[in-house]
């Protein structure tokens, strides 16, 4: 029997019909969640090796339960945009600002109460009081030791498309903090000026990679002689394979320098557990000295919370700050994804 | 080329084939009518495997035609969908051509150790790609682009075609090579031939799999900084958790998936196939053999022993060596076996109406809920895994991050590796066997189960084998989807690898490859070809 094809098409159209029909939004009454039950459930952003005791140090102290969801960030971002209202999420803690930004803009996070956002400096946390920033990460520019000394590389970022480095530095354009520090580029030194330094970048042959730790492990395996990258990635590695054994040191361009900008990790409540009070005790406890000792120690990152000092061979997070830039004025992602598609490079 | 193989003329796409060779007559179907208790089965098969598709239309669209057009012609797309192409096109050729070479060489050749050639040939399947190509890093750091991701593909694919032709060519009819060969032709004339026609739908089936699988692999092309389309659709989520421009290029994807698809049904309609007889390994001599292993060793070694060895030096090399937390490997090693025997076992049931359907029937219809049925396949996981989030939370909250979903999902990913391998099987079974049952009283459904099942029988085990081996190493969705807590071996490896814990990791990366060896040892041994029973 030949089908014609109307019938099939319709047939497939019927079936997408059906799915979408199914897929139509169930009319729910939103349970109101009891104020404390002693268990909330988190998205965590974060890795567990890194997080998990920090969790059970608070659950030790505080007798409330985390259910915790390990995954990727982005991954994690994406799938709270799908889930909406409908997420199993009280928290979710976030590497990087840019999905607390999206998940803030998409409306799925209620607003934190100020003595929580008040607790780190106003650069470094949301506006609108959507979440809160946990701990800091600079961007740093990786360079091979055995071939470069860290005074042989420039200052400053614009210096890094010079022809001397065509073929010799590796980017990630398409991962986050990328594009976030390309967006402080615009903020600070004007859109065309981020335009020149884009469109000379792509001009001059760069490594592209995927994300921070590909271009990282180059340049400690000696395949790539520079890279941008955040700077916890290092001690990542170096905890792992030995500080006196890495081959890739990092540079700390100059205070004010876009290519030195420190972005943050985060944490928000979802609306769902607006009224939790376990959720935003667990906030609450992430910008606690506690919490941010514990940062400081373990993963190498900066604490927010002033009087916590940074990490031991790190400049002091006031030497970073740029006081010209407020983290939230870097929300202007489609602009910068167009710069980076039209010169190429993603 | 002065004599052209017996070629059939290339079938107008959907007109029924006449011809008189026992096997073709068996897949010239069209003939009647399908039952409408497996048309409706095979459509709620097809329908299962549509909800990425209706997903990504659904959010595709949402932004307007205009994004999508902005989309689609921005900067590099059109770079990433030629590389994407380019690349499941290179690694399907290679793979095409080794993997006919190695089957070749294990079931016509009298090797020593035959049985344990055949199992090593089909070892790589049980390596994610993601390690292949990490421990490549590690041997040699610099490697980058196109042909260490067309080789590296190449490698961990290609027992998709070794195992299927070898079993087919343990069936096939040698006795017309010897004939070819007297007559004057040589050896490889002679085997494309006489022998090529009837390993040849097992082939390009085993093809197909091997070109959907490179069209949707993410772990590899990052790692190799190959970028495709799946970067593109990864950059997407993770840079600006743009929805709508993640959806579009997974549609562009799954475009690239039809023309891939219609090009292997083209591409198995072309030839009938020959009469089946089994045929005995030939004795060759030393130097032949000699350079024949090397062959067969190219692949193991690319795909499994190198990356194998790559990470063992980063666990020799690593500082922090923390201790095995036995209990937890254990329990990893338990969900990952249970959550890939349930996938292998729904998404057999799912694939075998759309298997039956295609084997027997022909159509437009048929042919869009066979290629539906592939779709899966081409997507990266992640999409499929947001798909799932969408229907599962609209359609059965109740399930939402259930085990029941997880595996659900895992079908609706790896079905189309069972639909091939049995449309094959099923396919095989002379339908005068089955009309003699007729005649002898049974009702169809009685004829289906006491004479088709039996002798499709190993296809189903391979698809199946196969379903399971791929949930084992499947990272994106299993995150997305899992019940909260539950770990399995992948996402065990992910959570030390993201923090450089390679000493920690290395365990679970064993035995990952460990565990997928399994089946992939007992796919080495499954005689797929009902022929070979009769």
């Amino acid at each position: 029997m030949r089908v014609s094809a109307p019938l099939s098409l319709t047939a497939l159209a019927a079936t997408g019909l059906l799915l979408a029909g199914c897929a139509a939004p169930v009319d729910s009454e939103q349970p109101t969640e009891p104020a404390a039950d002693g268990a909330f459930t988190l998205y965590s952003g974060r890795d567990e090796e890194l997080v998990q005791p920090l969790i059970d140090q608070f659950e030790a102290e505080t007798g409330i339960e985390v259910e915790v969801r390990y995954g990727n960030t982005a991954e994690l971002g994406a799938l709270l945009l799908e889930e909406g209202d409908a997420t199993p999420a009280d928290v979710f803690l976030s590497q990087d600002a840019g999905a607390l930004g999206a998940l803030s803009q998409a409306g799925l996070f209620t607003t934190l109460p100020a003595d929580v956002t008040d607790a780190v400096p106003a650069g470094f946390t949301s506006t609108d009081g959507s979440w809160v920033g946990v701990t800091g990460r600079a961007r740093v520019v990786v360079f091979d030791g055995e071939r470069l000394t860290a005074d042989q590389l420039p200052d400053d970022i614009d210096d890094y498309v010079d022809p001397e480095w065509n073929g010799r530095v590796g980017v990630a354009p398409s991962n986050a903090s990328f594009q976030s520090f390309v967006t402080a580029l615009r903020v600070l030194d004007g859109e065309d000026d981020a335009a020149e330094w884009v469109s000379a970048l792509a001009g001059n042959s760069p490594q592209i990679f995927e994300g921070n730790s590909a271009i990282l492990t180059a340049v400690d395996e000696g395949v790539l002689e520079v890279g941008l990258i955040n700077h916890y990635y290092w001690y990542g590695l170096a905890a792992e394979a030995g500080e006196e054994n890495m081959r890739a040191q990092l540079k700390f361009l100059e205070a004010g320098d876009a290519g030195s900008i420190v972005n943050v990790t985060g944490a928000g409540i979802l609306n769902g557990a607006a009224t939790d009070a376990d959720a935003l005790e667990f906030v609450r406890y992430l910008v606690s000295l506690e919490a941010q000792t514990y940062f400081v120690e373990q993963t190498f990152e900066y604490p927010l919370l002033p009087g916590v000092d940074a990490p031991a061979g790190l400049p002091s997070l006031e030497s970073l700050i740029n006081p010209e830039l407020d983290l939230s004025d870097l929300d202007d992602l489609a602009t910068t994804q167009q710069l980076l598609a039209d010169a190429g490079l993603i | 080329m002065t004599v052209a193989p017996e070629r059939a003329r290339p079938t107008t796409a959907g007109v029924p084939d006449a011809r008189t060779a026992p096997a073709a007559s068996s897949r010239a179907g069209g003939r009647g009518r399908p039952p409408l208790g497996l048309l409706a089965a095979a459509l709620v098969a097809a329908a299962a495997a549509a909800i990425p598709l209706v997903y990504l239309l659904v959010r595709a669209t949402e932004s307007g035609l205009a994004t999508i057009i902005t989309t689609l012609s921005r900067g590099r797309v059109l770079e990433y969908a030629a590389n994407s192409l380019g690349l499941a096109a290179a690694t399907t050729a290679t793979a095409l051509v080794l993997g006919t070479a190695v089957a070749f060489v294990l079931t016509r050749m009298r090797v020593p150790f035959a049985r344990t050639w055949l199992l090593i040939s089909a070892l790589p399947l049980a390596v994610p790609s993601y390690l292949a190509g990490y421990g490549w890093l590690v041997v040699i750091p610099g490697l980058n682009g196109f042909v260490p991701s067309w080789l590296l593909l190449t490698a961990v694919t290609v027992p998709y075609v070794t195992l299927p032709v070898a079993a087919a060519l343990r069936g096939a009819s040698g006795d017309l090579e010897g004939v070819a060969r007297t007559l004057g032709r040589g050896p490889m004339r002679a085997f494309l031939v006489a022998t090529w026609p009837s390993v040849r739908p097992a082939a390009i089936a085993g093809s197909l799999l091997v070109a959907l699988y490179a069209l949707s692999d993410f772990g590899l092309v990052a790692m190799m900084r190959f970028p495709t389309l799946t970067w593109g659709i990864n950059a997407a989520y993770s840079a600006s958790f743009d929805r709508a421009q993640a959806a579009t290029l997974a549609l562009l994807l799954v475009v690239l998936a039809l023309v891939v698809v219609a090009g292997e049904r083209a591409a198995r309609r072309q030839l009938p196939r020959a009469a089946a007889r089994a045929v005995a390994p030939r004795t060759v001599g030393r130097g032949m053999l000699l350079s024949m292993l090397p062959v067969v060793a190219v692949a193991p070694l690319i795909g499994v022993g190198v990356p194998l060895l790559g990470l063992l030096s980063r666990l020799l090399e690593a500082a922090t060596l923390r201790e095995i937390d036995v209990p937890r490997l254990l329990e990893a090693v338990g969900s990952t076996v249970g959550v890939a025997v349930a996938a292998a076992l729904l998404a057999v049931l799912l694939a075998l109406p759309i298997a039956a359907l295609a084997a027997r029937y022909r159509g437009r219809l048929v042919t869009a809920i066979e290629s539906v049925g592939y779709l899966g396949h081409a997507l990266p996981g992640i999409v499929v895994g947001l798909s799932l989030v969408f229907f599962s939370l609209a359609v059965v909250p109740a399930l939402y991050q259930s085990i029941a979903v997880l595996v659900f999902a895992y079908a609706v990913l790896f079905m189309p590796k069972a639909i091939g391998t049995m449309r094959a099987g099923l396919g095989d079974v002379p339908p005068r066997l089955v009309s003699v049952a007729r005649t002898l009283g049974m009702s169809p459904l009685q004829a289906w189960w006491r004479v088709t099942v039996p002798l499709a029988l190993p296809s189903v085990g391979i698809g199946a084998l196969l379903v399971a081996i791929a949930t084992m190493k499947e990272l994106p969705a299993t995150l997305l989807l899992r019940p909260t807590g539950v770990q399995t071996l992948a996402t065990e490896l992910w959570n030390r690898t993201v923090v450089f814990e390679f000493g920690a990791a290395a365990p679970y990366a064993a035995l990952l490859v460990l565990v997928a060896a399994v089946p992939a040892v007992i796919l080495s041994g499954v005689r797929s070809s009902a022929k070979e029973e009769l």
